[in-house]
């Protein structure tokens, strides 16, 4: 799978064509109201948002969900009780509209249960892969077809929130191989996962150790490096990147803390309290993720990660060299056509097609 | 996986009501491209108009009479205000009702629109496409020009418009409103009107889905087509300067409303429309071409699982065709290039034979030559020893002669004595 490439940056920069010569305006037109106008136009059709959760079962990914969206996305799920563990990884998915201040989101949360409980944990992520290449199969679906839509349904994926166990050392295998796969196909935002179980010191070096272990190995988690757009960005991301993976805990109780209502953890030596910087870093997931960078998640899943996924669908049964325009779309694998392969080239396809399955 | 869809309750400040800011915010980045296309006589004033609307001048010098067709020119702008960067293009039909025979000046119109869908079409169709930064040329908004005759429209307006009108907005404008008197105007905008609705021609609908648009878009569509006047002179009115055009009669000021309906024209283009003519272009008449141009080669949307063979299976017949047509060209090409290479050949070999020929004609001259040359001087030779010949039989018969003659004298000399010997 090709490494993560983007086209030259979509901002600031004139553009390609040749003369566009800066014109002075000697007065008020009226211009900038397209941004009203715009603003108007994103608020009445609504926003889309899809966040996957994975991690072992008790690491708090429902209740983080909750305490993100501030509300009962999940109910709350308690192990043991006659529901057994999943023998296999089943992906559950559930969608709510939410509203705030007449902005309309509707978001879809999918968990993952199962994931690394088993003894033998091999390609554990293959569903979870299986499942964003399919919302990516979906879209490309839809957007080759000649009568399309005004608005195609977005159920791709635009961030993967992954889990890390709080164990102090560092990225287990079966993380460190999650991690590789996925963060070619998706915006990943590693946590560190029930952060109350350790203490400041620890949770720095732990930190630290990650972050080598992801340099170690090439993992390029969310926000990209490479995808930096300008040297403002490049400031901010990197301020960000500093602090991933964030540790954080989730609660969705409320206590009274200095005659205050906060979501905390109420334990017998005090109360974590969640939105308290000093206790753990919830409050920058949450802005990274909703406040600041909602929209950056989404344009980056649609402009590098779909546009991937794109070529390589497209390039799969692409032998021959070919100018722009050319599109040769196969039926998706595993199918096999139903009329026979007139020319040579198709069977050379053919063979490349199965032995590509390295998402 | 089920997906129920319902409404949750916020017990908190959860924080996205900031998405229409990033999503502006990233718009913003990347900047606007809004593209203009005029159409209209050449001298109705659509470049004094484009001056006005933008507060600017754009650089262009006036079109002639004399073109012999419709072309469309194309420019180019960047345009700044506060933090909004707009590319503006201004397209231009230059020659447009100027010519004897109208009959196909809506043709390169039509072209130029449609091979601006094609770009974006082509872009999109590309295994590796960068859609985010691609360079909008797309024509948002049509304006058309309608020339001050107080009757009705022209024939040509209305062949025009009807083609354009599945292709692109059309706002219709009167332009040089200022020659037509206030009662004439409201007849004349009347007539326009009902005969662009008898003959069917679409014209952009102002948007009146959204309330806080609705009302204002209402109010101005009563006004259709804006009778417009511009000007980028500015004249002194009261205390202050205004665009205006000056007459001995009066001044025409541009922005008064009771005037003309310049305000109106610019609300409606810029500040209120500018996003939903964006929109309409993509949504429906990008959309519409793209359909009929992807049916036009070949594709079927029957039903989901006939579509990705039948793509499959017409691109790989065009490819087949594409690559056959290509080789047959290719043998053309190899037999024209052997055929030439014989010809030469022939033509060489010709040459060379000629020489040879020459050559020999030249061997053979010179060899007769030779031998004429030699048998003269074998002549030469023989008459030469037949000379040496008479030359010592003359002198044998010299010296004899001297001898007898000796001889003879004594002989003589003795018969003398003799007188009565006869010698022979």
């Amino acid at each position: 799978m090709d490494p993560l490439r983007r086209s030259p940056s979509p901002c600031s920069s004139r553009p390609s064509s040749p003369k566009t010569p800066p014109c002075e305006m000697l007065g008020y037109v009226g211009i900038e109201a397209v941004l009203d106008q715009l603003k108007i136009k994103a608020m009445k059709m609504g926003f889309e948002f899809n966040i996957m959760v994975v991690g072992q079962s008790g690491l708090g990914k429902s209740t983080m969900v909750n305490t993100l969206f501030k509300s009962k996305v999940w109910k709350r799920t308690l192990p043991g009780l006659g529901m057994s563990t999943p023998q296999t990884l089943q992906l559950k998915s559930v969608t709510h509209v939410i509203e705030e201040k007449g902005v309309k989101l509707k978001l879809t949360v999918t968990d993952t249960p199962g994931f690394g409980d088993q003894i033998n944990n091999d390609k554990c992520w293959d569903p979870i892969l299986g499942y964003i290449n399919e919302q990516y199969e979906r879209y490309l679906q839809e957007e080759i077809l000649i009568t399309r839509q005004r608005h195609i349904p977005d159920t791709r994926v635009h961030c993967c929130v992954y889990f890390v166990p709080p164990t102090g050392h560092c990225l287990r295998p079966l993380d460190i191989e999650f991690l590789q796969r996925l963060c070619r196909t998706v915006n990943v935002v590693p946590v560190i996962a029930r952060a109350d179980s350790l203490t400041l010191e620890e949770r720095e070096a732990f930190r630290r150790r990650i972050q080598q272990n992801l340099r170690t190995h090439c993992i390029e988690v969310y926000p990209q490096k490479s995808l930096d757009e300008d040297i403002n960005d490049r400031i901010l991301n990197s301020k960000i990147r500093d602090r991933i993976p964030f540790a954080v805990v989730g609660a969705d109780q409320e206590h009274l803390v200095n005659g205050k209502c906060v979501l905390g953890r109420k334990t017998k030596w005090g109360i974590v309290e969640v939105e308290n910087m000093a206790h753990c870093e919830f409050a920058l997931l949450r802005d990274l993720l909703i406040r600041s960078h909602l929209q950056d998640l989404k344009d980056i899943t649609h402009n590098v990660h779909y546009e991937n996924y794109r070529v390589c669908r497209l390039n799969e049964s692409h032998v021959l060299p070919r100018g722009p325009g050319w599109v040769n779309l196969a039926p998706t694998p595993p199918g096999p056509p139903a009329t026979p392969r007139p020319s040579k080239a198709c069977r050379r396809a053919h063979d490349n097609s199965e032995n590509d399955e390295d998402y | 996986m089920n997906e129920e869809l319902r409404n949750l309750s916020l017990s908190g400040h959860v924080g996205f009501d900031s998405l229409p800011d990033q999503l502006v915010n990233k718009s913003t980045s990347q900047g606007f491209c809004f593209n203009i296309l005029c159409v209209g006589e050449t001298g109705i004033g659509k470049s004094t108009l484009m001056d006005t609307l933008f507060n600017t001048k754009f650089e262009s010098d006036p079109a002639t009479h004399n073109e012999p067709g419709v072309r469309l020119k194309a420019r180019s702008y960047e345009l700044q205000e506060s933090n909004v960067r707009l590319k503006l293009t201004i397209v231009d039909t230059v020659g447009f009702g100027d010519q004897i025979n109208k009959d196909d000046s809506y043709k390169p119109i039509v072209e130029y629109i449609d091979a601006q869908f094609e770009a974006y079409l082509q872009e999109e169709l590309k295994i590796k496409r960068s859609l985010f930064n691609y360079h909008d040329t797309r024509i948002h908004a049509c304006l058309y020009f309608i020339a001050p005759t107080g009757h009705s429209l022209k024939s040509l307006d209305l062949v025009t418009m009807k083609k354009l009108d599945s292709k692109v907005n059309i706002i219709p404008i009167i332009a040089k409103a200022d020659t037509i008197a206030k009662n004439e105007l409201h007849k004349f905008k009347s007539k326009i009107m009902s005969e662009l609705v008898s003959n069917g021609v679409q014209i952009y609908q102002f948007p009146t889905d959204e309330e806080t648009v609705a009302e204002i878009n209402a109010t101005m569509s009563v006004h259709l087509p804006f009778a417009v006047v511009g000007s980028t002179e500015e004249v002194k009115i009261g205390n202050k300067m205004a665009k205006a055009r000056q007459y001995p009669w009066g001044v025409v000021q541009v922005e008064n409303e009771n005037h003309c309906d310049f305000v109106k024209l610019r609300e409606m283009l810029i500040r209120v429309n500018m996003e939903d003519l964006r929109e309409q272009t993509h949504t429906r008449h990008y959309e519409l071409y793209r359909r009929c141009k992807l049916e036009e080669m070949g594709f079927k949307d029957t039903d989901p699982d006939s579509k990705p063979f039948s793509l499959q299976e017409t691109y790989e017949a065009k490819r087949n065709e594409f690559l056959g047509e290509l080789q047959k060209k290719e043998e053309e090409m190899r037999q024209m290039f052997v055929m030439r290479v014989k010809e030469k050949e022939a033509e060489l070999k010709e040459a060379e034979k000629e020489l040879h020929e020459k050559f020999d004609l030249l061997k053979r001259t010179h060899q007769e030559e030779k031998k004429k040359v030699e048998d003269k001087k074998k002549e030469l030779e023989e008459e030469v020893n037949n000379f040496q010949k008479k030359k010592a039989a003359a002198q044998l018969l010299q010296s004899q002669a001297q001898q007898s003659g000796a001889q003879q004298t004594k002989k003589d000399k003795d018969k003398k004595n003799s007188p009565w010997l006869c010698t022979e």
